[in-house]
């Protein structure tokens, strides 16, 4: 049975953009590798000559026509962001590249 | 040693849809910031996308124009990275089952044709644009607009089939005059309609593995992306002959400076963890969708070349010149339908119409001298109511005054003297003229009768048909010697 190493958690976390404290990351190695056991369980079905399965719905055929429907309007988009320049009508965030 | 480049190429390239990939919000270019925006390409939580039709079809479209093979199911997946100009912290993709495989396109190297193998071809969202100068904090904030969030997207990547510089702009500039061709992009780089990467690496020859590449990006016209190249190929190779080892690493183009450089990121090393795209069901497309979007697409360039050198008999660099974009070869084909006659509308096409389209930055298709005028204008010529030297004139009054050549000709009184007897006349008149010269040419001074020819043209106020004036006056001077 696998485990989760702190550092695997770590990195997951990284990728995630989430800060965990020493509590939260012992806490997250024990509950993902609680996930990971559960899937090596659903692994350990024989699949051999099933599909890979990408939805539960296959072959449901959604498509819509290509008309416009209305967009938010600007204020509106940019009500709930944490910071915005509203007369350029544009998000801010931390600046990106150095 | 000598060393061989290897070049493989992703263009990502705009539909032209009026909507987004996945929601109703307009994809027009150059909207006020933030105007084209929804819940969905926002990445709103409880948004869901759902795919639009004619995105699919003109993806199918473009898969099909390249030789692949358009698959019955592919699937959507979720690319996931952090970037403020992606909002919902995942792009919406194909990953392992992309919806075309296999194709390919044939490039004109050196008067050889080289095939370049389409590895596959998919779709996607575009990102919104960050805004990093221009603002008074720009020093500290960043600003996005995701007007481009969610605009559909195709990328096509190649094989690794390229061996220069110069070939990979040829393949990038073949892809877009056939996406354009076939109406499903509007080849605009400067406004990021297409845009390329490019992976390139070197090895010594005769090595079969490839060597370590690098990813090249930020390249927007075929001039950037030969020079880009150009650099990284002798950047690369200067690495590898001293024995060094090349980085596995994306660069940035940087057109001011002329070098591309890395784009080391503090972040950790890309790990996009795909995985299917649970909002949306898989796409399929059964082979009834894959036969009627092949009934839409029109002749391609390829086979259109070849038609125009097998039905009209024009020289395959005329024929080449002449299906650089579909705009132009309709044009010539109605031109050829007015005239009758398919050299003399290919010489003024490929020079005076695409020079003034050029010069005057006007599209083919809305230039004034209509192809059904044109052809009126050489028929003129082929009749021999107007001479060559004439019908330069001609077209330039026609550009600049949208007439037919046949009104201009009767307004301007411009058709030839191709009349012997009226020819005759100005002929003695000049002879009468100019009787030095006249004696100096029967004394045996030959120099002397293009002087005459001259005055005759010049008397005629340039109507006169030059072959048939230099015939009466030779006549003339015969004549005359004899009495």
């Amino acid at each position: 049975m696998s485990s989760l190493s702190l550092e695997d958690v770590e990195r997951i976390a990284a990728l995630a953009r989430l800060e965990l404290t020493a509590d939260e990351k012992h806490l997250f190695v024990r509950q993902l590798t609680d996930i990971l056991t559960y899937a090596e369980q659903v692994q350990r079905i024989d699949t051999s000559g099933i599909a890979a399965t990408a939805h539960v719905h296959p072959d449901q055929r959604v498509e819509r026509e290509d008309e416009p429907r209305p967009s938010l309007g600007v204020a509106a988009a940019l009500a709930n962001a944490p910071d915005a320049d509203a007369d350029a009508g544009l998000f801010k965030v931390p600046r990106v590249i150095g | 040693m000598q060393y061989e480049t290897v070049i493989g190429l992703e263009v990502h390239a705009h539909l032209l849809t009026r909507t987004k990939i996945f929601c109703g919000c307009s994809t027009a270019f150059g909207a006020p910031p933030n105007s084209q925006v929804c819940p969905v390409c926002l990445g709103l939580p409880g948004a869901l996308p759902v795919l639009n039709r004619l995105a699919v079809d003109y993806a199918i479209k473009a898969a099909l124009a390249l030789g692949c093979e358009v698959q019955r199911e592919s699937i959507f997946a979720r690319k996931n990275y952090f970037y403020p100009d992606l909002p919902k912290g995942y792009q919406i993709s194909q990953y392992e089952q992309p919806l075309a495989l296999r194709g390919s396109i044939d490039l004109d190297v050196d008067g050889a044709v080289r095939r370049v193998g389409i590895t596959r071809v998919h779709m996607e969202e575009d990102a919104g644009k960050s805004l990093h100068e221009g603002f008074l904090d720009s020093a500290r904030r960043s600003y996005i607009d995701l007007n481009r969030s969610g605009v559909p997207l195709i990328e096509i990547v190649s094989e690794p089939d390229m061996r220069s510089a110069a070939e990979a702009a040829e393949y990038f500039s073949r892809i877009k005059a056939l996406l354009v061709w076939i109406g499903v992009n509007d080849g605009n780089m400067e406004e990021g309609s297409l845009r390329c990467d490019a992976n390139v690496s070197v090895r010594p020859v005769g090595q079969t593995t490839l060597g370590t590449k690098a990813e090249v990006k930020n390249v927007n016209s075929f001039r950037y992306l030969e020079k880009a190249l150009e650099f990284e190929i002798a950047r690369q190779i200067e690495i590898v002959s001293q024995g060094g080892r090349v980085v596995q690493e994306t660069r940035l183009w940087d057109s001011s400076t002329g070098r591309t450089q890395s784009m080391r990121s503090k972040e950790e090393a890309h790990d996009y963890r795909y995985f299917p795209e649970p909002d949306l069901p898989p796409l399929v497309v059964d082979a009834a969708r894959v036969e009627a979007v092949q009934q839409t697409l029109p002749e391609l360039p390829e086979a259109r070349r070849a038609r125009f050198v097998s039905a009209y008999g024009l020289p395959a660099y005329d024929a080449g010149v002449l299906t650089q974009s579909s705009e132009v070869a309709g044009y010539f084909e109605a031109a050829v339908a007015a005239s009758g006659n398919a050299k003399a509308a290919s010489n003024w096409i490929m020079g005076d119409v695409l020079r003034r389209t050029k010069e005057h930055d006007v599209a083919v298709s809305a230039f004034p001298i209509s192809p059904e005028s044109l052809g009126g204008l050489v028929r003129l010529i082929d009749k021999g109511t107007i001479s060559s030297a004439m019908a330069k004139d001609v077209f330039a009054q026609m550009f600049e005054s949208g007439r037919s050549a046949d009104a201009i000709v009767a307004a301007e009184g411009l058709a030839q003297i191709g009349d012997a007897g009226a020819l005759a006349s100005i002929v003695a008149e000049v002879m009468a003229a100019n009787v030095d010269a006249v004696a100096q040419y029967r004394a045996g001074k030959q120099q002397t009768f293009g002087f005459l020819v001259g005055q005759v043209m010049k008397a005629s106020k340039g109507k006169a048909n030059p072959q048939l004036a230099n015939q009466v006056l030779r006549d003339a001077l015969a004549e005359g010697a004899g009495q």
